[in-house]
């Protein structure tokens, strides 16, 4: 492969992943925020509103990663992505622009008033920045999935003389039914991120023994939006998005479930490693006719295989994209499991004494992230070798007047800063959870 | 359609200027006029819940010259690549240093982080600066739209430039100057008593520099780029730029002497978007001269997206501007007035 592709893919692929584990707690953590803030209005308790405050503080450390790692991204599309720029800015430059104009502003003028105006707001005005925030932050995500929803599925757009792709239909752009499934799917995951780390905080409470009312909240809070979120994530979202895939991306199908060979009533691989130089599954565990069913709801189906592709069409790394794949929707059926008996033991009124749940939900906090990092990279390896599905391959799409070196130069650059911010914020939060609920608020400078 | 988003554009980078370059200068001044530890404080206060907001111009403006603009994007971000990947750390470095040092009383760490926003601010200002005057001077573009510049060559102006030269490093300073008289001047709206004395002589002594400095500004640019005054010479109304120019410098002196924080503030920013505005009359209809062949100009139509997304976007960017300045102005008058550290403030 190009060295300068090479460099130019990485450089995307860490900034992007790195920032997006802020994101996904920021969009997360928004919505039960506002839920806390709802319970304090409506039953006058104070301690909901230091719960809100609590996962203010939280949230506004988060939210800082997210906009100093988030800026880079738009400036990437210039830097080191330059001739797909030129080649698709006339349709996407809709949607990033329309993120700025709407949902920036939106998100940061009420930030600013959510950390610092509750006196001035009082409490009904600072519900309300509360949910400005929800609306700016999920909005900002609506416009980022549907640009990428359109490079998976590109819509609306016509090909211009000079050969560059410039918009037809600006709602065929925005309302890509790639992208409403994308972003349901999406949206999902970031709320399961906010109810497992919520959770884990107060079962940390319960466990260490401190802050055990406010704990006891966050637990209830995280499990019960765990549930909910997490079954969503299997269906309708994560199945529409699926049978999306197999409409519209059928190679990519195929290589996240690694079918070699394509076949009527094609079965489902639990387990099992891709041999992709001999073409088959080693050791495999699998459903008969299972993936037949789930693509097209006949256990007969025929579902087309690898073998019915040219291999120039095929995603480049198979055995990545198969193990992404099946490491979120292991996860994904992991969360469903753990909630369930969370829920179970929450209505029979134990979950707070049991040790060892609590442990578990604890436990849990690393792999949300860890899912959903694997969603994107099954969505990002499956749109391979293409860059915009079908139209332009990645391999043409990278700045061809920087060099390997002056990428490499700035990829070394954003490993040594991003070791930085992570560190810091590992260490910023961990002394929020230290000082716990009810410590005075830190005065903002 | 496309010299109404070149319009809108400048505007919008205007917009930001005016609003982050207070910040920035803020950042800049930050050790020169707080003497105290409450004095530092204060100063953050002063910006606290609005810098992320302006910053959001940044990215704003940038979203929309994408939209609007997608060959000079792409041709002048992956050109300009060096020193604006230093620009995305400054801004990272500045954003952690604003937000963090209130998270532990520890001097260290406080001195550290005031460190960094201090730091970051100057070289943000001097980037700005040094990059605007990079447009005006020109770039070695190629036939194909694309051009890369080193950070620097030998110093001089000519087909072979770098991201410095002399004039470049000229512009920065200008940059640097303007942006610490108005930060200062905004603080001088912000603050009372000792340090508001403080800030507006910071602030009369910037603006000695900011004259000479725009008088040299003008007078090199003409030199470098003699074709600048071509838009001047066709309508004769572009001289009223510089008389704007002149006329708010004159407003800011009148008004720094008198005490008049609030007219100081707005004269700067006057001059702010004037002097913009020039150079953007100067341009117009060209985006990125090319200093290789004038036929390598990148200019508003040869970069610009297909009407029928020009169009539509005209729709839902009013739409959103109204909404933005909506927030903005609701967000400015919850934190409107002087600054005081007593109890949790706001």
């Amino acid at each position: 492969m190009d060295s300068a592709l090479l460099v130019h893919r990485i450089h995307f692929a860490f900034t992007i992943t790195f920032h997006y584990l802020f994101p996904q707690l920021t969009m997360g953590l928004a919505p039960l925020i506002v839920v806390l803030k709802t319970l304090a209005l409506r039953r006058q308790d104070e301690i909901y509103n230091q719960a809100a405050r609590f996962w203010a503080k939280i949230f506004a450390i988060n939210f800082l990663m997210g906009v100093v790692t988030g800026i880079p991204m738009e400036f990437q599309f210039g830097t080191n992505w330059s001739h797909f720029s030129r080649y698709a800015g006339g349709v996407i430059g809709q949607t990033l622009a329309m993120e700025g104009m709407f949902s920036f502003f939106l998100e940061s003028a009420f930030l600013g008033l959510f950390l610092y105006g509750e006196k001035r707001l009082g409490p009904r005005g600072h519900w309300w920045s509360a949910v400005a925030v929800f609306l700016g932050s999920w909005l900002s995500g609506y416009f980022i999935i549907a640009t990428d929803a359109w490079m998976q599925h590109p819509v609306g757009y016509f090909k211009a003389p000079d050969g560059s792709l410039q918009l037809s239909s600006f709602w065929a752009l925005l309302m890509n039914p790639w992208a409403l499934w994308q972003y349901a799917h999406n949206m999902s995951g970031a709320v399961i991120t906010g109810a497992i780390v919520m959770a884990a905080v107060g079962a940390f409470y319960l466990l260490w023994g401190k802050f055990e009312a406010h704990g006891r909240i966050f637990v209830r809070t995280g499990v019960i939006a765990g549930l909910i979120f997490s079954v969503l994530q299997l269906f309708p979202t994560g199945d529409g998005q699926g049978r999306m895939i197999a409409l519209h991306q059928p190679v990519t199908l195929a290589a996240m479930e690694a079918l070699f060979v394509g076949q009527s009533g094609a079965p489902l691989i639990i387990l099992g490693q891709p041999n992709v130089d001999e073409r088959k599954i080693d050791n495999p565990v699998e459903v008969p006719q299972a993936l037949s069913f789930l693509t097209y709801r006949a256990w007969k189906a025929n579902v087309q295989g690898l073998d019915s592709f040219p291999p120039d069409l095929w995603p480049q790394n198979i055995a990545l994209l198969y193990y992404s794949y099946h490491i979120m929707v292991g996860l994904g059926t992991f969360f469903i499991a753990i909630m369930l008996v969370a829920v179970f033991l929450l209505w029979r009124e134990k979950l707070f004494s049991a040790r060892w749940m609590l442990w578990i939900l604890l436990l849990a906090l690393p792999f949300p992230y860890i899912a959903n990092t694997a969603g994107w990279m099954t969505a990002e390896l499956g749109r391979q070798p293409w860059l915009v599905y079908g139209l332009m391959r990645t391999a043409d799409g990278y700045s061809k007047m920087v060099s390997a070196g002056n990428g490499m130069f700035t990829l070394l650059g954003f490993l040594g800063m991003y070791t930085v911010l992570g560190i810091l914020f590992l260490f910023l939060v961990q002394r929020e959870i230290d000082h716990g609920p009810t410590a005075t608020p830190i005065s903002q400078h | 359609m496309e010299t109404v988003w070149f319009m809108i554009i400048a505007l919008m980078i205007a917009a930001y200027a005016v609003l982050d370059g207070f910040d920035l200068g803020a950042g800049a001044i930050y050790f020169g006029a707080a003497r105290t530890a409450d004095d530092r404080r204060k100063i953050l206060r002063a910006i606290g819940p609005v810098w992320d907001g302006n910053e959001v111009w940044l990215v704003a403006a940038g979203g929309t010259l994408y939209f609007a603009f997608p060959l000079l994007y792409a041709s002048s971000f992956s050109g300009f690549y060096l020193p604006l990947m230093m620009v995305l750390w400054l801004l990272m470095l500045r954003g952690i240093g604003i937000e963090l040092r209130a998270h532990l009383e520890n001097p260290v760490w406080v001195g550290f982080f005031d460190l960094v926003f201090c730091g970051s601010s100057v070289l943000l200002a001097i980037f700005f600066g040094a990059a605007l005057g990079n447009v005006v001077r020109g770039v070695p573009l190629g036939a194909d739209g694309y051009f890369f510049e080193p950070l620097w060559t030998n110093f001089r102006v000519g087909a072979n430039t770098g991201i410095l030269d002399w004039y470049t490093v000229l512009t920065g300073v200008i940059a640097l100057v303007t942006l610490t008289a108005h930060g200062a001047l905004y603080i001088a709206v912000k603050t009372e008593n000792e340090l508001n004395q403080r800030v507006r002589s910071v602030a009369l002594w910037a603006w000695r520099l900011q004259l000479i400095l725009t008088i040299v500004g003008l007078i090199a640019t003409c030199y470098v780029r003699p074709m600048v005054l071509d838009n001047y010479k066709q309508h004769a109304i572009g001289y009223l730029i510089p008389l704007v120019v002149f006329g708010s410098l004159g407003t800011m002196i009148y008004a720094i002497r008198k005490e008049l924080d609030k007219l100081a503030f707005v004269g700067s920013a006057l001059y702010i978007v004037a002097m913009l505005v020039g150079a953007a009359f100067a341009l117009y209809p060209v985006v990125l001269p090319a200093s290789t062949d004038p036929a390598y100009n990148l200019t508003i139509y040869n970069t610009a997206a297909a009407r029928h997304g020009l169009t539509v976007g005209l729709t839902w960017w009013i739409i959103a501007m109204i909404l933005a300045l909506a927030y903005f102005t609701f967000l400015f008058r919850m934190f409107r007035g002087k600054v005081r550290l007593e109890g949790e403030g706001y």
